[in-house]
């Protein structure tokens, strides 16, 4: 990457933040994208081992017949959601603090979503007749659902992704200074669209946003419940529930705000956003992770009381399984380490610092991830005839290929982040701009233009 | 048993079968071979129509118009799970002589269930060939489907081996080729259909589909051929019948009078295999005799 030493002069602050990371890539960053590109290889050497030898390789047996690939799947769909959250919801109430985090949530979705979708994939007996899907699929099968939704949504996270950086491209293709690679100015021209920023291009935009915001919000509500229903449309304890899709709304949304969190402190830290990412940012999006947790911790009380109230024969021997067998560590490491104590931390004042959050974040992303292998796994361990439990062990093909999706979604969320501002620079300018009308209104100045608003505030 | 509608509806058509039946017993072996007959094209059309079908006989029912509706009866009083003649279990073995079956799978399998105050009881256990199949609801491409005589297929050239219908089966019937199958030489002349998956594919899933090929050419599944202890029928819903190569019974009849019923009826999936609940006393088994199982040889 060719490196800018100095940026023009004409720019603002702002747009010089916004251009750094795209002029300047320091030698930790370069060496932390080699080790994440090095990870990736691996990935796809065990993958090819898998093609040659064919399932045979992973850990899954007839019994346990899905495992970490069905796990990561679920769990990077689930963090898909951060974009949806931050960006849509926030963006239909109104919530003008949104803008400096907006474009690092949609991109979550965006990557979340690719590498999500390659996990099925990955886990076909067949993955050359996935278009199998295409040709012969029946839309009465949830796997068709989920086919269909997830294409929506990426298709509609791409657009929504985009939109908002039309003026941004602008930006870059006007300001990039001279030294930039070619390559830059052609593809910031092309992605600019020709943007000028008139008022009728900027009344377009803003339109076509909106539109898009609230198109988003069902899609992505749509897209977790079917996601869950491969699971709920079958009579296996566990599985067998009503509430999967609000539950796996809610714990999608949960893990995907505490991916943004994950995000937010790396990319303050490695390309000084202090100034725009502020405590206030990750508190309110805190917040927000706490009353999810809460939310998700009363959709597992309620899910586990109900069936460890009646005590079906199934049902009895998961839940001990779960709580106090084989897969009781892995159960209890979500329930206490991945919401109660995230939960807390952020609820508890003194902790409620960046560090403290980013510890919750984290903690909770480990806590759903481990979440979601006890929803898959166990279920499939309990057995359905009278025999013994299932077992399932993986092997370094599916370690490696986890390995591999974890770092193929940090490296492409990096490059992006080279490629293109991480921050929508032109809204939080706008943002900026409103909080200083909104504030020169608060404080009477002298000058013609007071007398006019003052009197709405 | 609440749901017998596929037999009861027709109730006349019943005691015709039955009486054709009673009548057929001397003559099973010329019985048989219509029974397994597979209908011609064309000749399914009038298989409902009752007042058509009452002008004939029941033998020239069979030979004439009706589409087959295949299902299995499991005697369990008759089962022993073979301890008592010291061998593996003889209709997991037939049948994995039968389609050489992958190694490691068991198509039919043997449990051994717990009873009541002790003891235990063997199960075989076909494919169910549920009439509201869960592997069939949830495929993604309809790679698995009923035939119209009733039986669950898998077309293995269009699974793509995503195995939600083994997760979707709460009866743990389905097998999948992890890897390659590893498999006789012989198998590799066998001409593939879904009706007799042979050779076994790599990536896709399995299960027993009934012998239908064996059905078509008039045979008994290799698993009711194989049982020493005549456990197995298989019969006909539409026909009322069913035979485990020594006797033909009236199957509905047969049902209900030794209290016929079905694994996880509770779950509504209608499977079309029926026990009959025992221990095997038929063959002087006692419900507390502690012998295992022995191992199936592939």
């Amino acid at each position: 990457m060719a490196s800018v030493k100095k940026l023009p002069d004409n720019l603002t602050e702002l747009e010089k933040v916004g251009m750094r990371p795209l002029l300047q890539t320091s030698r930790w960053f370069a060496l932390a994208l080699v080790g994440l590109a090095g990870v990736v290889v691996w990935w796809m050497y065990a993958y090819s081992v898998q093609l040659r030898g064919g399932l045979a390789v992973t850990g899954m047996r007839d019994v346990v017949m899905w495992g970490l690939y069905i796990v990561n799947f679920v769990f990077f769909i689930g963090i898909s959601h951060a974009g949806t959250l931050i960006s849509a919801i926030l963006r239909v109430t109104g919530a003008g603090w949104r803008t400096p985090i907006t474009r690092m949530a949609e991109v979550i979705t965006v990557v979340a979503l690719m590498i999500g979708a390659l996990m099925p994939i990955t886990d076909l007996g067949h993955p050359e007749r996935a278009l199998n899907l295409v040709i012969f699929g029946r839309y009465q099968s949830p796997i068709l659902w989920d086919f269909l939704s997830i294409t929506t949504y990426l298709t509609g996270s791409l657009i929504y992704l985009y939109l908002p950086m039309i003026p941004d491209m602008a930006m870059l293709r006007d300001k990039l200074p001279l030294t930039a690679p070619a390559w830059r100015r052609q593809l910031y021209t092309m992605l600019a669209a020709g943007w000028r920023g008139t008022p009728t291009q900027k009344r377009r935009l803003e339109r076509a946003i909106s539109i898009m915001a609230v198109l988003i919000i069902p899609i992505a509500v749509s897209v977790h419940t079917v996601v869950s229903w491969i699971f709920s449309m079958t009579v296996r304890p566990g599985w067998n529930s009503t509430i999967f899709g609000p539950y796996f709304v809610v714990g999608a949304i949960f893990s995907g705000i505490a991916s943004i969190l994950i995000a937010m402190v790396i990319f303050r830290r490695i390309y000084r956003l202090e100034a725009y990412i502020t405590k206030k940012h990750f508190v309110y999006l805190g917040y927000l992770m706490l009353a999810l947790g809460v939310i998700y911790m009363y959709f597992t009380a309620a899910e586990y009381l109900t069936v460890a109230y009646k005590l079906a024969d199934n049902d009895r021997q998961l839940l001990t399984l779960l709580f106090t067998g084989s897969q009781a560590p892995w159960f209890w490491a979500f329930g206490v380490g991945g919401t109660l104590v995230p939960v807390l931390i952020v609820a508890y004042p003194r902790t409620r610092t960046i560090p403290g959050i980013l510890v919750a974040a984290i903690l909770v992303n480990i806590g759903m991830w481990l979440k979601r292998f006890v929803i898959v796994v166990p279920s499939l361990q309990v057995p359905l005839m009278p025999f013994d439990f299932g077992r399932y062990q993986p092997t370094w093909v599916e370690w490696s290929v986890t390995a591999g999706a974890f770092a193929g979604f940090i490296l492409i969320f990096a490059l992006f982040s080279k490629v293109f501002p991480i921050i929508s620079v032109w809204e939080v300018a706008e943002q900026e701009e409103k909080a200083a009308r909104t504030a020169s209104r608060l404080v009477p100045a002298p000058g013609p233009a007071a007398p006019r608003e003052g009197s709405d505030v | 048993m609440e749901n017998h509608e596929g037999i009861s509806r027709r109730g006349f058509l019943k005691a015709l079968a039955g009486a054709g039946t009673l009548l057929a017993i001397p003559a099973v072996p010329g019985l048989l071979t219509p029974l397994f007959r597979r209908p011609g094209p064309g000749e399914a059309v009038a298989y409902r129509d009752e007042a058509a079908a009452a002008k004939g006989t029941a033998a020239s029912k069979v030979a004439g118009s009706k589409l087959r509706q295949w299902a299995m009866v499991v005697d369990l009083r008759k089962c022993d799970g073979c301890v008592t003649i010291d061998e593996p279990p003889q209709c997991t073995q037939g049948c994995i002589k039968e389609h050489f079956v992958p190694e490691g799978q068991k198509w039919v399998q043997v449990y051994q269930r717990e009873l009541a105050g002790g003891g235990s009881a063997f199960m075989p256990t076909p494919c169910y060939q549920c009439e509201n199949a869960p592997c069939v609801n949830v495929c993604p491409v309809g790679a698995t489907y009923h035939n119209e005589e009733g039986i669950v297929l898998i077309n293995h050239d269009r699974c793509i081996g995503c195995r939600f219908c083994m997760a979707a089966c709460p009866y743990q019937r389905r097998f999948f080729n992890w890897g390659t199958p590893e498999l006789p030489p012989e198998a590799r002349f066998a001409s593939y259909s879904p009706e007799y998956p042979v050779p076994a594919r790599r990536g896709t899933v399995i299960k027993c589909m009934f012998c239908a090929h064996r059905a078509a050419a008039g045979k008994l599944p290799a698993c009711v051929e194989a049982c020493p202890m005549n456990a197995l029928y298989f019969g006909d819903l539409e026909e009322d019948a069913a035979t485990n190569g020594v006797e033909v019974v009236p199957l509905s009849a047969f049902l209900s009078e030794n209290n016929g019923y079905r694994y996880k009826e509770e779950l509504g999936t209608r499977p079309r295999v029926w026990y009959i609940p025992g221990h095997g006393e038929t063959f002087d088994r006692l419900a507390r005799d502690e012998r295992p199982l022995g191992q199936s040889k592939w």
